[in-house]
């Protein structure tokens, strides 16, 4: 299906977030997670199913002032 | 008495407000907070870049008693900033935001009318708000009545070192704010942070001079105490300047007859 990951469409076989961050070799500890602009904790990862369309936000926090 | 900052429902002993950006190697930032007492740090949201190795994390180089101050660069719009306000808070980050809206690209100086669009949102949702400024005592008033917890005007753009450019500006927030004034950006040296104390300023927010220095944890001990003089000073009460000399010592004397 196609989904939209920071801000670009792309394909993918992963059905749920969890699935996801794996396949694009993220460091869940880093990670925050935007689906459909809503926050999803990292719990419920495992459980939240991905749909044709859908857009994923991938965030990390990082140094700044 | 002890002299505290009092951000929202919180108080501070240290008036020295810090960043994590710049840093040569993250494992600076632990020993610079502890060479400096600061108290609260900013850390910025990205998104991950998906092509490059995945980095460290930020958060677990801040100690636990710090408190993390979020913030919302990258935001053009209040919406923008609101949404970053929401994604940090979700995310563990705890209530403070500080909200950075900048439209102009060649200074990176702040939007004051989205900023106080999202101070007024984020304040009734019970965010703790610290709203970088150009310095403006019309909006110092405007973003009391939203509900921010501080105003927090610049001294001069961003990472330009250049010290307290808005010096007459600052000074009138100063004299008139009911809010905390935290001079933010732009402060390059220990002797700027003392000077914004000197003049009335309750707090500063230093990143990159810290950052940037050769040695940044000596660097941020340095401006520590730059912090502590100046609110010392403006504490005592310094005399004012006269265009006269005024001897400190007796001229009459013995010498003459």
């Amino acid at each position: 299906m196609k989904i939209k990951l920071n801000g670009e469409m792309l394909e993918t076989d992963a059905l749920t977030i969890h699935a996801l961050v794996t396949a694009r070799n993220q460091d869940p500890a880093t990670l925050v997670v935007e689906h459909n602009y809503t926050l999803v904790r990292q719990a419920a990862w495992d459980h939240t199913r991905l749909q044709e369309g859908d857009t994923i936000e991938l965030l990390s926090f990082v140094g700044g002032g | 008495m002890t002299d505290t900052l009092t951000l929202g429902n919180r108080q501070f002993t240290s008036r020295l407000l810090t960043g994590t950006g710049k840093f040569a190697s993250n494992d600076l930032i632990g020993p610079m907070l502890a060479a400096s007492g600061s108290e609260i740090i900013t850390v910025a949201l990205r998104r991950v870049d998906l092509q490059a190795p995945p980095r460290d994390n930020i958060l677990t180089h801040i100690p636990e008693h710090v408190t993390l101050l979020p913030n919302t660069s990258g935001a053009r719009t209040a919406k923008e900033a609101v949404r970053i306000a929401h994604i940090a808070r979700e995310a563990g980050c705890g209530d403070f935001i500080k909200i950075e809206v900048i439209t102009d690209m060649q200074y990176l100086l702040p939007d004051n009318h989205e900023t106080l669009k999202a101070a007024e949102t984020l304040a009734k949702e019970d965010f703790i708000v610290l709203p970088y400024v150009m310095p403006d005592i019309t909006i110092s008033r405007q973003l009391y009545d939203a509900g921010a917890a501080a105003v927090m005007p610049l001294g001069s753009p961003i990472g330009s070192n250049r010290g307290l450019e808005m010096k007459s500006m600052i000074q009138r927030i100063i004299d008139t704010s009911r809010l905390p004034v935290i001079v933010d950006a732009g402060i390059g040296r220990p002797s700027q942070a003392a000077e914004a104390m000197e003049m009335g300023a309750d707090a500063v927010l230093v990143n990159t001079a810290i950052a940037t220095a050769q040695d940044p944890v000596q660097a941020g001990k340095a401006f520590s105490l730059a912090v502590t003089a100046g609110r010392m000073a403006y504490q005592a009460g310094m005399a004012g300047r006269s265009s006269q000399a005024r001897a400190s010592s007796p001229l009459t004397g013995f010498l003459q007859e």
